[in-house]
């Protein structure tokens, strides 16, 4: 059993044409969701390589959220289907690996809806929240948030004002 | 210096924007500057009330100086409104501008959480990944794309007209794309324009013929776009040029090939009369119509239909030879800069709301229907004629058809009020009948716009406040008997009302035109969701769009009237002209490149870019990018199986260390 305060943690990479735009949408208009997204953005859902997904679910992601431009709209032409196709064969070898489908999704959410970034990411929490927490990297052996890269030596006391 | 544009440490300063009570409202901004303080490389870490104001920027300024930054996070709004800004700050500051990272914790976090410390746990998670993130960042130089001095006009109603006109007066060259046979939009059909009742065709009429008669204005009518490609600057545009079977060139508009066609009688409905009169199946759209040639209705002319007429029309046109039945669509390309969009409207269509009677009583028209019937070149000569073509004694307005409505359109269309109060005024002079209005509100908020409403309120004109609730002709009293009858709840008398009378008009709304979709994907727009053309940012930049060297101006952004078109219009043209002027455009450096020494040869890429921005040198047996052509949406990086495409601004080590960094805390 997992901790009673444990909050699900998602990694969402929006793309910056549609998605990300969106959710500027969502909060210029004040909708208001659940605070347990953090989105890294990217210049296409094209750009989102599966290692970021698996990164992201090593790290400590309890799920993933990709956002990209509807089929047709996409800024650069194509790249959303390159992400659709990417995403199927994903999914596949992660529910190889015993992953449950709501963990990784992938939405098509245009620059005009804000209100659909909302329903998303609270229905995705929703969602997790029965599964519990992954610990995928405890599973595999690798410490939460740990760098794959080496972290930079600690440096003096920062100034702060 | 290395490449990392440092002598080896990191020296990263914070700063996170209070933006007034925006963000300091929901987030604990001094708690996360002081957990930004404790990490690795960070010199520096403040919370500050505006960033973006000059002493914010100076902050930063001042701080790369005294505190040897070599990089800088912001955390603030979307990088979408502010980044440009701070990467400036950073640059003058004498960093290279892309040492910085911006976060987002107004849009994505304060605006949109309603527990404090969540949200400042977001934020903490979100400032620490760019903190990490940033160290990556790399020295880029910006590239400069040179921009093509003609602009390509879409739209030739005011709103082109104008943009057109303001451009070739600045001596810029304008493609102006029209759909109709003739330029002159909505506006051709309105009589007379509010609030100062001037006569529109007065005003419109010179800015088309102006057009016409520009040397720099290249004017296509009865053509449409079909596709756009390339990029700000240097756009090849494909338009095609629907056949009139007249030459323009050689037709002098004398119009004789009218009255000699076959057809003795006009006998179709006039689109330009919205169908209130007839034409011929060879015509011109309107007297004015620019340009001044006929064009034949194919589907209407016996020519194509039988191959059998006698073809009386080219016997009038005689040694002119202007009538050329063989001719073919046409597809032209044209090289541009800058594109600007003014494709305007579509009016609401009156039977989507069956309990107003529209196409059921002959006698209830629509606001453009009565524009036509006022106006004296319209088909009644300017008489406001029931369709017995007796005058009527009572003509009631209902406003927001379409508009302002759940179950049709949410949006004010904001001409409505003004234009019906106008055709009201306008009846008044014309007929002496008497005149209700049904209004919800009525919003006159333009210059002279409220005293125009005083002034309808002391003619005499009647205002009921409701939403009519039904129009039937189902007569109750004797009075009511051969009327159509309106029944709506008064809300200011707090009674329902049946009034019964002649003509009824509907106040019809505003809407995306039918194919606006289209038309978004081929310039690479977005759309709200409405369906409206979407601005870059609904305040500070209304006609810029998402796409660079595409501008959007008129109605095709929203409801609006004349002299708000003529506003967008010249806005647009000043922004085209601005980008024409300075002859280049900064292009973000985030194109994607190839690691020589790690790429395979393998060729999975290739197919990839939609661009063709990839070439495979058969020489090297590797691929190779054409940085010119990458629009950067690194979608080969992310297929690369050897990792050896890699992509300005979106390195893997970035996204990565952001990933880790977004997760480092709850």
């Amino acid at each position: 059993m997992h901790d009673a305060n444990w909050e699900p943690r998602i990694v969402a990479f929006f793309c910056n044409w549609c998605t990300y735009t969106a959710a500027d949408l969502a909060g210029v208009s004040r909708l208001k969701y659940a605070p347990n997204v953090r989105i890294v953005r990217l210049m296409c859902s094209g750009r989102v390589d599966p290692q970021f997904i698996l990164a992201a679910l090593a790290g400590g992601a309890d799920g993933v959220l990709i956002g990209g431009c509807h089929p047709g709209d996409c800024h650069y032409a194509e790249g959303n289907m390159k992400t659709l196709r990417r995403f199927q064969m994903l999914r596949r070898v992660l529910a190889g690996f015993g992953l449950e489908e709501p963990r990784v999704r992938l939405e098509w959410i245009s620059a005009a809806e804000g209100e659909k970034v909302r329903y998303v990411i609270n229905e995705m929490v929703e969602q997790l929240r029965p599964l519990g927490p992954l610990a995928w990297g405890q599973r595999f052996g690798v410490e939460e948030g740990a760098a794959a890269h080496a972290a930079p030596a600690p440096q003096p006391e920062a100034v702060h004002a | 210096m290395n490449s990392n544009g440092t002598n080896g440490d990191i020296r990263i300063g914070f700063y996170i924007c209070h933006c007034g009570h925006n963000i300091e409202g929901m987030v604990d901004c001094a708690a996360v500057a002081r957990d930004i303080a404790k990490l690795p490389g960070v010199a520096v870490s403040r919370d500050y009330k505006y960033m973006c104001s000059e002493p914010g920027q100076e902050l930063i300024q001042t701080d790369i100086r005294e505190h040897a930054l070599n990089r800088v996070v912001v955390a603030s709004c979307s990088p979408l409104l502010h980044e440009h800004t701070f990467r400036n700050a950073v640059e003058a500051g004498g960093l290279n501008r892309f040492f910085f990272q911006m976060v987002n914790i107004r849009e994505h976090d304060s605006w949109v959480h309603t527990d404090r410390a969540a949200a400042t746990a977001k934020a903490i998670a979100l400032a620490r990944a760019a903190v990490r993130r940033v160290r990556f960042h790399r020295a880029l130089e910006t590239t400069r794309v040179p921009i093509h001095p003609d602009v390509l006009v879409v739209g030739g109603g005011i709103t082109g007209i104008h943009a057109a006109l303001t451009l070739a007066n600045g001596g810029k060259k304008v493609f102006l794309v029209e759909r109709e046979p003739s330029i002159g939009g909505h506006m051709a059909k309105f009589d007379k324009t509010f609030p100062t009742l001037d006569c529109a065709a007065c005003i419109l009429t010179p800015k088309m013929s102006a057009v016409r008669a520009h040397e720099n204005i290249n004017l296509w009518t009865n053509s449409e776009v079909v596709k756009v490609e390339g990029y700000v600057g240097n756009y090849t545009v494909t338009v095609k040029r629907r056949p009139r079977y007249v030459n323009e060139e050689l037709c002098v508009g004398c119009q004789e090939c009218i009255a000699a066609c076959v057809f003795k009688e006009p006998k179709f409905p006039d689109e330009f009369n919205v169908g209130l009169g007839k034409r011929k199946p060879i015509y011109i759209p309107f007297p004015q119509a620019v340009p001044q040639v006929v064009l034949i209705d194919r589907e209407r002319c016996l020519h194509f239909k039988t191959g059998k007429c006698k073809k009386t029309c080219v016997e009038a046109c005689a040694d002119r030879h202007a009538i050329d039945f063989t001719q073919k669509e046409e597809l032209v390309q044209v090289r541009v800069g800058n594109i600007i969009v003014a494709t305007g409207f579509k009016l609401f269509d009156a039977k989507r709301i069956p309990q107003y009677g529209y196409g059921r009583y002959p006698n209830v028209v629509t606001s453009i229907e009565l524009e036509r019937l006022v106006t004296s070149s319209g088909p009644t000569g300017g008489e406001v004629l029931l369709r017995d073509g007796t005058h009527p004694k009572s003509v009631a307005f209902i406003l927001c058809v379409g508009s302002r409505d759940f179950k049709t359109n949410r949006w004010c269309s904001r001409t409505c009020c003004m234009h019906s109060m106008k055709l009201a005024q306008l009846v008044r002079e014309h007929t002496d009948a008497e005149v209700t209005v049904f209004y919800l509100d009525i919003r006159a908020p333009g210059k002279g716009c409220e005293e125009f409403y005083d002034k309808s309120l002391k003619d005499g004109i009647r205002f009921v406040r409701g939403r009519v609730a039904e129009v039937t002709d189902w007569a109750l009293r004797e009075e009511e008997e051969g009327k159509l009858v309106i029944r709506a709840e008064d809300t200011l008398a707090g009674v329902v009302r049946r009034i019964p009378v002649d003509m009824i008009v509907l106040a019809v709304g505003m809407e995306p035109q039918a194919d606006a979709q289209d038309v978004r994907r081929l310039f690479n727009m977005s759309c709200g969701t409405e369906g409206w053309f979407l601005e870059k940012h609904p305040k500070l930049a209304p006609v810029s769009t998402f796409t660079d060297g595409v501008f959007i101006a008129g109605c095709c952004q929203g409801p609006k009237d004349i002299p708000d078109s003529i506003a967008q219009a010249g806005a647009a043209a000043a922004e085209a002209m601005a980008l024409i002027d300075r002859g280049y455009i900064e292009q973000e450096p985030n194109t994607a490149y190839i690691d020589q020494a790690d790429c395979s040869g393998c060729k999975s890429c290739l197919p990839l870019c939609p661009y063709t921005a990839i070439a495979f040198d058969e020489a090297t047996k590797k691929a190779a990018i054409n940085a010119t052509l990458c629009k950067g949406c690194g979608t080969c990086v992310a297929a690369c199986p050897s990792g050896s495409i890699r992509q300005h601004l979106f390195e893997d080590e970035e996204i990565f260390s952001e990933i880790e960094g977004v997760l480092t805390h709850a």
